[in-house]
Order: structure tokens, then sequence, then C-alpha cells
């Protein structure tokens, strides 16, 4: 191994050179009342910063070490954020940067005086962010982490003028390509790291062999590949990229030319070693590359649009670099990353170039445009160099990579007997490259100049925004005569990296003899001629052609799955509470019932008990008065009166069943309920008759039956099976742990006093809620006047009500007090209370009752949650956790061992909540009709 | 034993949703309040069943199991909240919408003739993703 690993500091500097960038993204949106130069100036500095941290590992990465970084992160989910800079990514990382302090300076020139520097520039930044961290990352879940967030930062530029439909469409139109391929990467990378066992970078590159040799294997690429032919807009997935050309020019030039669409490629690169090398990846990579090849370079030459030229060609370029993968030889791979390095230059001078053009013109339109270079003499020679190299013209840096393209498609045999395929569409593709690449700077920049442009008279844009394109150009120039100085290094430990055994020996020379390479690179020349020269009826040849825009294609799918969706959800959801309803018990009850359908063991081998012939009449009664109460439930008093009598029935039951406290709660909350139902009816119907038809009534019946017979069966087959529970540590721990003997209590106000505190907070919640959903109202019973009920608090009542209200309390009392220990305890101490006050209310009215309880209810409430909470923080306090509780036994007379807990601070918060919601609850509800004082007065 | 109290479990739960699959609120709320009782008693069931064994230290040989029991009566109290608040929902809904049907659109196919002075507007449908979609430009 020739990887070693570097000293600590520079490892800390790899992180920054990412969190800059994400960190900065925050500058200019503070900086974007400052102004503009503020705003250009703050962006900037980051990415100086990560640039100047980047070269400062230059040696180390030239001498062959690979920097790392890690630190914990979801360790479960095998992600860490997990940092590598060896040769690949650091060549990635430098372009990044430095187009995008060259895209920077631009955009500060480009952008209009009404456009948001600061939202433009914050996205810039996080997409700058975005793609170091695809780069740099050196675990797979984290790569994809980042290689989300490029598609959304993207998104969100390409959408930068959102008020322009077509920006909205592009950008639409790429995330939904991108992010489509994305999930497909996900979960390629899921796949890996199933099959390697691990989501580290180094380890799934080691395990090449393994992962080739795995069942999984055409899945994972498959998977991988239209994640990376997604991004790098390779045939059939290319069309996104011209829809993208919506985007403001300076992102079209970093994100369109020099770094997202060579995500893709660098994935590729990435994952050369643990993917490459079988005879499907030669077929599908560069299959694909050679289409995209072809078909960018040919229709490059159809488009007007300057953008859209440049974008096509764009297309075609990453085909080409795709090809070059795919052809698998180290040779092609050194290849395909100078062709990236050169690419990205001209590419993103060019579109530089384009910007310029349509600022000082106000058009992009090739038709239109002409002689510019009488008003644009400098601009013109940058383009010219620039488009010399994007063609191949010797001394330019497009000239050396294209000539070693050509010379690797000679030696390719991919495709076996068709393998001239591969150089004979090579050399079409080359020859379109070199006519187009004519077309842009001749009708641009030559030719008669137009009337209305000379009228117009456009003049060199300001001197700074010159600056990128003259580094740019200057770049292009310098690789092109020297390539060797200028990238021979880099591009060694960059295929070093990619190819995980040392590169190649590989010498980059102008001139290295009249070759195949270089006969292929004249006949391109010759074709690009003479396709040039036929251009104007190879347009009119092309606008006969019956293609349509993709656009409209893909908005088409986009808005017949809209409509097919749309359709599919008003049949389902069409407003009708009661069918989702019927659909949420019917899909509640399915689902078990697919996976229970065919259990054999409904019976467990739990001994049955016997049955006692007073529990068989409180079961028949209890059946008896639910169904009565459905068969009458369009008479709702009568039906509320037997619903009040299964309550009861089940409060029997578990007083029957060991579970005393559980009765006392039923039956209190019951009275409780049913006082409330009763008043809640006052405002409803009476009676309601039955409207629904004969055959609803039965399919419901039918329904509730077999939803009801499959609970009973899940029922009997849980309880005639042996018990397992983790409640003997309730049991046993309740004296020594809680104090108390009464363990369900125990339970409640300690070991889980957190869920106590929970229910207690939701009831204070629903109080609340119904206090302010009453608010204001003022409903008048139906059918009766007010003030005119005959005789509504009859003597007997008053009578006996009122001395049951002190009786009631010292029960409460008692029942408070001995809940630790005996069945009771907060809940229903607080009930019983709640009972003997609502008795209150039915007897003597709500005027004579609220006139001698002052009391208002929502301090109590308040005090009540304050207390049981202060009783858990309390603990805090001896370093205890939440609601550990400590306790000593205190004998009282006549009510004999007193518990005395903190549990019973909490308990007394438990019991203020229960009354003080359940008398907001009743108490607001009587009110809302309550005849006024007066009224009452005079009787 | 079990299999009678497997049974209550069962009507209370057929009985429960046949309300609650009731055109109008006030069966809804009792059917709510019918199944809260089979879902008790089925959690309470969970713990199995036991006779003369309450889960209180020293006053019983056996113990029925208390975690159940707890959950249970939290349950209890939660399930008055909860039906408190549907019932003060469908008290303002009527007031409102001046009708107690679950849903709006009581003219259709499964009620007869409406009751007298029920507001009769349709329930607004929202757009649908297609019309959306377009930004009112022409399509291609």
């Amino acid at each position: 191994m020739l990887l070693g690993i570097s000293h600590r500091e520079s490892m800390l500097n790899i992180l920054w050179i990412l969190l800059l960038p994400l960190l900065g993204a925050c500058l200019p949106l503070m900086a974007a009342r400052l102004g503009r130069a503020w705003c250009a100036g703050l962006t900037v500095l980051p990415v100086l910063v990560a640039l100047a941290l980047l070269l400062g590992t230059a040696p180390a990465i030239l001498a062959g070490q690979v920097l790392q970084f890690e630190l914990p992160w979801l360790g479960q989910l095998g992600l860490a954020l997990a940092l590598r800079v060896d040769g690949l990514s650091w060549l990635f990382a430098l372009l990044i940067l430095g187009i995008g302090v060259l895209v920077i300076l631009y955009a500060h020139y480009y952008l209009d005086k009404n456009d948001s520097g600061g939202r433009f520039f914050a996205l810039l930044l996080l997409f700058m962010g975005a793609m170091l961290g695809v780069v740099l990352s050196d675990n797979l879940l984290l790569l994809v982490l980042f290689w989300e967030l490029t598609s959304i930062s993207s998104f969100l530029l390409i959408g930068y003028w959102y008020q322009d439909s077509g920006a909205r469409k592009g950008a639409r139109m790429a995330l939904a390509v991108t992010g489509a391929g994305g999930l497909a990467l996900l979960a390629g990378m899921l796949l890996l790291g199933h099959i390697v066992g691990s989501y580290a970078l180094g380890d799934v590159l080691a395990a090449g062999d393994q992962i080739r040799a795995h069942a999984l294997y055409p899945l994972v690429l498959v998977l991988v590949l239209l994640g990376a032919f997604t991004k790098s807009a390779q045939f059939p997935f290319h069309f996104w990229l011209p829809h993208a050309m919506s985007a403001p020019t300076p992102v079209s030039a970093y994100l369109h030319s020099a770094t997202m669409v060579k995500a893709g490629v660098f994935l590729l690169a990435r994952f050369h070693p643990a993917l490459a090398g079988t005879e499907m990846w030669g077929l599908l990579v560069t299959g694909v590359g050679l289409a995209t090849l072809l078909l960018g370079a040919m229709t490059a030459m159809f488009r007007h649009d300057l953008k859209g030229l440049l974008a096509f060609s764009t297309i075609s370029h990453l085909g080409l670099i795709t090809l070059l993968f795919g052809l698998n030889t180290p040779m092609a791979t050194v290849a395909a990353l100078f062709h990236i390095v050169n690419h990205a230059t001209f590419k993103a001078s060019l579109f530089m170039a384009a910007g310029i053009i349509d600022h000082e013109t106000g058009t992009r339109d090739m038709r239109l445009l002409g002689g510019l270079r009488r008003y644009l003499p400098y601009t013109a020679v940058l383009a010219t160099i620039a488009a010399g190299a994007m063609a191949g013209v010797p001394l330019l840096n497009g000239f050396l990579s294209k000539e070693m393209f050509f010379a690797e498609t000679v030696q390719a045999r991919v495709f076996g007997t068709w393998h001239l395929l591969v150089p004979v569409i090579a050399v079409i593709a080359g020859g379109f490259s070199i006519a187009y690449s004519l077309r842009f700077i001749r009708d641009v920049f030559f030719r008669a100049t137009p009337n209305w442009l000379e009228k117009k008279a456009p003049h060199e844009p300001p001197r700074y925004m010159r600056v990128p394109v003259e580094v740019l150009v200057v770049l292009c120039l310098a690789v092109g005569i020297v390539p060797m100085f200028m990238v021979g290094g880099l591009l060694s430990v960059a295929a070093t990296a990619t190819l995980g055994e040392p590169a190649p020996a590989f010498d980059l020379v102008i001139w290295h003899g009249f070759d195949t390479a270089l006969q292929m690179s004249l006949v391109a020349m010759v074709l690009g001629l003479v396709i040039y020269h036929f251009r104007r009826r190879l347009h009119a040849w092309h606008e006969r052609l019956p293609l349509r825009d993709v656009r409209f294609v893909f908005e088409a799918a986009i808005q017949g799955l809209g409509r097919v969706s749309g359709r599919l959800a008003n049949s389902v959801v069409n407003g009708s509470l009661q069918r989702y309803m019927l659909l949420l018990l019917m899909m509640a009850f399915l689902l078990p019932a697919s996976a229970l359908w065919a259990w054999p063991h409904w019976t467990g081998s739990r001994a049955l008990m016997p049955v006692d012939p007073v529990t068989a009449v409180g079961v028949f009664i209890l059946c008896a008065s639910a169904i009565g109460t459905v068969m009458t439930h369009h008479y709702r008093l009568a039906a509320l009166v037997q619903l009040s009598a299964v309550g009861l029935m089940v409060a029997l039951a578990f007083a029957r069943f060991s579970a005393p406290d559980l009765a006392l709660t039923q039956i209190s909350v019951e009275i409780v309920t049913i006082v409330f139902l009763m008043l809640a009816l006052y405002f409803l119907p009476q009676y309601a008759g039955n409207r629904s038809s004969r055959g609803r009534l039965i399919r419901d019946a039918g329904i509730a039956s077999v939803v009801g017979a499959g609970v009973a069966a899940l029922a009997w087959a849980v309880m005639t099976r042996p018990l397992e529970s983790i409640s003997g540590f309730f049991l046993e721990q309740s004296v020594p742990g809680g104090g108390g003997t009464n363990v369900v209590n125990v339970i409640l106000v300690d070991f889980r006093g957190f869920d106590t505190f929970g229910e207690i907070t939701v009831l204070a919640l629903a109080a609340i809620g119904i206090y302010s959903l009453l608010d204001g109202l003022r409903i008048d019973a139906p059918g009766r006047p007010p003030g005119q009920l005959i005789n509504p608090h009859p003597m007997i009542m008053t009578v006996v009500s009122r001395p049951m209200l002190p009786i009631a309390l010292a029960v409460a009392l008692y029942i408070f007090l001995r809940g630790h220990n005996l069945p009771g305890g907060g809940f229903i101490a607080g009930l019983i209370t709640a009972v003997a006050l609502i008795l209150q209310f039915v007897g003597n009215g709500v005027n004579w009752t609220q006139d001698r309880m002052r009391m208002r209810y929502h301090p109590v409430l308040a005090s009540g949650l304050l207390l049981a909470l202060a009783t858990g923080v309390g603990s805090w306090v001896f370093g205890y956790p939440f609601l550990t509780s400590a306790h000593t036994h205190v004998h009282v007379p006549l009510i004999g061992d007193v518990e005395l807990a903190t549990a019973m601070l909490f308990d007394l918060g438990v019991y203020l909540v229960v009354v003080s919601a359940t008398l907001l609850i009743i108490g607001k509800l009587g009110s809302i009709s309550a005849v006024p004082k007066s009224t009452e007065a005079s009787h | 034993m079990e299999l009678l109290m497997a049974v209550s479990i069962g009507v209370l739960t057929a009985c429960g949703i046949y309300l609650m699959l009731r055109a109008r609120t006030f069966p809804v709320v009792m059917g709510l309040m019918m199944l809260g009782y089979a879902v008790n008693l089925f959690l309470f069931s969970m713990g199995r069943l036991a006779t003369e064994a309450p889960a209180v230290i020293g006053r019983a040989e056996t113990h029925a199991d208390p975690l159940p029991q707890a959950l249970v009566l939290t349950a209890i109290v939660i399930g008055f909240a909860m039906t408190a608040y549907v019932v003060i929902l469908i008290i303002r809904g009527r007031k409102t919408l001046e009708h107690d049907y679950v849903d709006d659109r009581v003219n259709e196919r499964d009620h007869g003739v409406a009751e007298q002075g029920l507001s009769k507007r349709a329930v607004p449908m929202p757009p649908t993703p297609a019309s959306a979609e377009t930004d009112g430009e022409p399509r291609p």
C-alpha cells in the first residue's frame, strides 16, 4: 500500500474545507442588506479560506498520501462523518472551490439589481458545500446524504428566478430526475453496505472481488449507474439538463458544466475499484456513454440558443467521459480524469462568455446575433480560444484529452466484433463537436452585424466580469501547451486513487507522431467543416423531423400522473367521514386478519376458570344492554341509560376479576360521563329517525359482527395462554421501592409516574380545549324557551344532595390517603370529589352552586400540573432521576398507618387536575345554556 | 369464564363499531364509548383473569397482573376526556352547521329526505393536482 495517514491538524483541516462553505452560507444572507459588494465579498471569503486549506494539503496529496477524518455519528446505522482526501477527491475539490471562486466573482457582475444577491450566494455556497461533501465523503451513507443535498440545492438554484414558469418547470424536472436517481443510488449503496458489511468507503473499495462475485452485483450496478447517469445527464435521462438552462448563467456555468453533472462521473470514478471490470459494466457504461456522446453532439448542432448548444455539448462531453470509464483500461481512466478537468475549464468559460453576450445584447439566439467581434473584441478572443478547446484544436487542453480519447477508442473491445463502432461514432461525434464550436464562434462574432445590433451598439462588460473567463482561458492554454507541468502529477495521483493501484506511466505531449489518433482528429475536422457548410440544409431537415420537445412529454406525463392520482384520491377521499371510518376499521381489521387467517392455535394451554352463575348473569346483562343500546339508538335518552348499564357491568367485571382500583375508577367515570352526556343531549335532538337504507344497515351489522368476532377470538387466544409478564418486578419492588402495598397505585405514581404525568397533561389539555370551544357559545335548548322549565330542581334532590357533599368529600379524602396501600388514589378520589360537586350542580342548579363555590378551575388545574411536575423535578435536587420518590410511614389516629411519600404529593397533583378538569368541562357545558341569574331568582 | 369474557369483548366491539358507522354524531359517540369499554376490557384481559387476587401486597396469596390494570386505569380517565372533547365538538358542530350528521352530504344517496333547516352545501373538493400544475398556461 502506498497510502499513508497524515498528521492530525491536516485531518481537522479537511473538515473545515467542507464546513466553511456550508457554514458560510449564512454570511451572504446576513450581508445582503449591506449591499451587493459586501455580499459577494463575504461569500468568497470562506471559499478562499477553504481553497487555501485545500492547497495546503497539496504536498501530502501529491506525495500519494490519503488524509482521513472521522467523527462518529449514527453508529448503529453505519453512518459516520468520515471524510477522505485522496488524489481523486482532491482534484474534484479543487475544481469545485477554484471554479466556485471565479463563478462568485462573475455572478457579482451578472446579477441584476433586482435579484436577491443574498439568496443567490447563500444557495451557491450551500450547493458548493454539498458538492464538496459528495467528493470528500468516506462513508457511503454520508455520500448519499450530500448527493441529495446537491439535488435540492441545485433545484433551488435552477428555480432562482421562480417568477418565471420555465425556471420552475426546469427546476422541477431536474429535481424529479436527479432525485429519482438519488433514490436508486441510496438503494444501491444500502445493498453495497449489505454485501460488504460496512459502509466505510475504504472497506467497500477493497472488497471489489467480493462485490463482483455476489449474486446482487447486477442489481447494485444498475442502481448505482442510475444514480450516476441521471446526475450526469446521460441518455436517456439527459433531457433535464437543457431545461435547467433557465437558471441564471453563473449557475449554469458552475452546476451544469463544472460541478453537479460531474458528480455522476465522479461516482463512476470513485466506485471504479468496487464495481468496474465486468462485462456488464463495460457494456452498460460504454453503451450509454456512446449513445450520449453522439446524441448530445448532434443535437447541439441544431440548437439556436447559445446556452442550449452548450448544454447539449455538455451532455456530449459527459458521454465521452462516461465512455472512457466504461472502456476500463488504466489509460482510459487517465484520459477520463484529464477530460473532466479540461471540460470544466473550457465549458465554464464558454458559459460565462454566453452570459456576457446575453447580458450585453439581450439575446442568446444565434440566428439574431452576428459580428459581435467589433463590439466585444476582447470577449471574442476569449470565447474563440475556449471554443477551440471544446473543438479540440491543438495547443489547447481539449486537444490533448481528445487525442487520448481517440487512441483509447481504437483499442476498445467491449462490443466484440462490433468494436469498430466505438471509434467510428467517436469520429462522427468529434465532427459534430467541431461543427457546433465553429458555429458558436462564427455565427456570434463574425458574419455581418444585423441592423438591430448596430443600433444597440453593445459594449464590453465590466473589467472584472471578464477576469474569470480570462483565468479559465489561460488555464486552457497553459494545460494545452505544457500539460505535464500543469497537471501531470495531479493526474497521476488522481488516477492512482481511482484505480486503487499505481497509475500507468503516461506522457502528455502535443506531438506524438502521425498516429491513428491524429488521423482520426483530421477526419473529424474535415467532417466538421462539411457539416458546418451544410448546416442550413441540416437545420431545415431537422425542423421537418416529427420530434416533440421532451419538456412537453415530461410535463404531460407529470400532469397525467397528477390526474390519475387526483382521481384515485378523490375516489377514496371523497369527503365522507363515514366512509373514512369504514375504510379505517376495515384496514385495522383486515391487516391482522390476513396474517392470522390460517392460524391453527386459537386455543392455548392455560387451564380455564370455572364459570359461576353470577358472572354469567352479569355477562348476559352486559351483552343485553349493549345490544339494547344499539337497537334503541334512535331514542337517545333510552340508549344512554342502557349504555350506563353497560358501563356499570364493566365496573363489576373489574371488581370480579381482582381489579378494585379499576372498578372504583370505572364507576366514578361512568357517573361523570353519563351526567355529561345527559347534559349534552339537552343540546342535541333527542330522537333521530332511521334514514339509512336497509342494505347499509345489513352491511354495517355484518362488518361489526365480523370485527367483533375477530377481536373476541384474539382475546380468547391470549387469555387461554400462560402469562409471561414483567409484572413480577413491580410486585416485588412495590413495597421496598415505592413504599406502598397497592401495586397499581405505586405503578401509577412511582414506577410509571412519567406516563401518568403525560396522562394528566392530556386531561388538562382536553379540559382547556373544551373550555375554549365553548367559550362565548350560547345555545338555547331545542324546543324549550329559556326560563320556562317547570321545577328544574325538585325539592327532594336539593335536600338530599346538600348533606351528601361533606360525606362524599370525607370519603374522597379517605380514598386519597389510603390510595398508596389499598385501592384508591388521586384519580379515584378526584373523580369522587367531582361527582359530589356535580351532584350539587344537578340538585341545586348552576347559579346556586357557583355562587357558593367561588373556585376558578384554571388556576387549580395549573397548580395540580405544576405540583406533579415539581415533585418530579424535586428529586433532581437530591440527585435522583426524575420522579424518584422518598417515603416514610406516619401513624395517624383514626385513619391508621399513613404513607407519607413524595409520591403522595404527585398524587395530590393528579387529584387536583382530575377534579378541576372534570368540573371545568361539566361546569362550562352546564353554563352555556344556564338561565340568567335574574330569571332564576324570580322562581 | 374466559369464554364469557371473550364474548363480552366481542359483543361490545361489534356494538361499538356498528354505532360508530351511523350517520349522526350522537350514536357515534356512544359507539366510541362502547369501543372504549371493549378495548379496556381487552387490555385488562391481557393480564389474564384471576379472582380474589387483587394486586395489593399482603391482602391475597396471589396477585393479578398490576401492569394492565395501571394502564387501563389511566385509559379510563383519558377515555372520559376524549369523549367529553368529542361531545363538545359535536355540540359546537351542530351549532355551526345546523345539523348533527357526521357527513355534510346529507342529501346524497344514503339518506332520504334531509332534515328541515339543514344546510345543503356540498363539501368543497380540493383542487385536483392536475389543474394546480398547469400554472395557467395553455397545455401543449
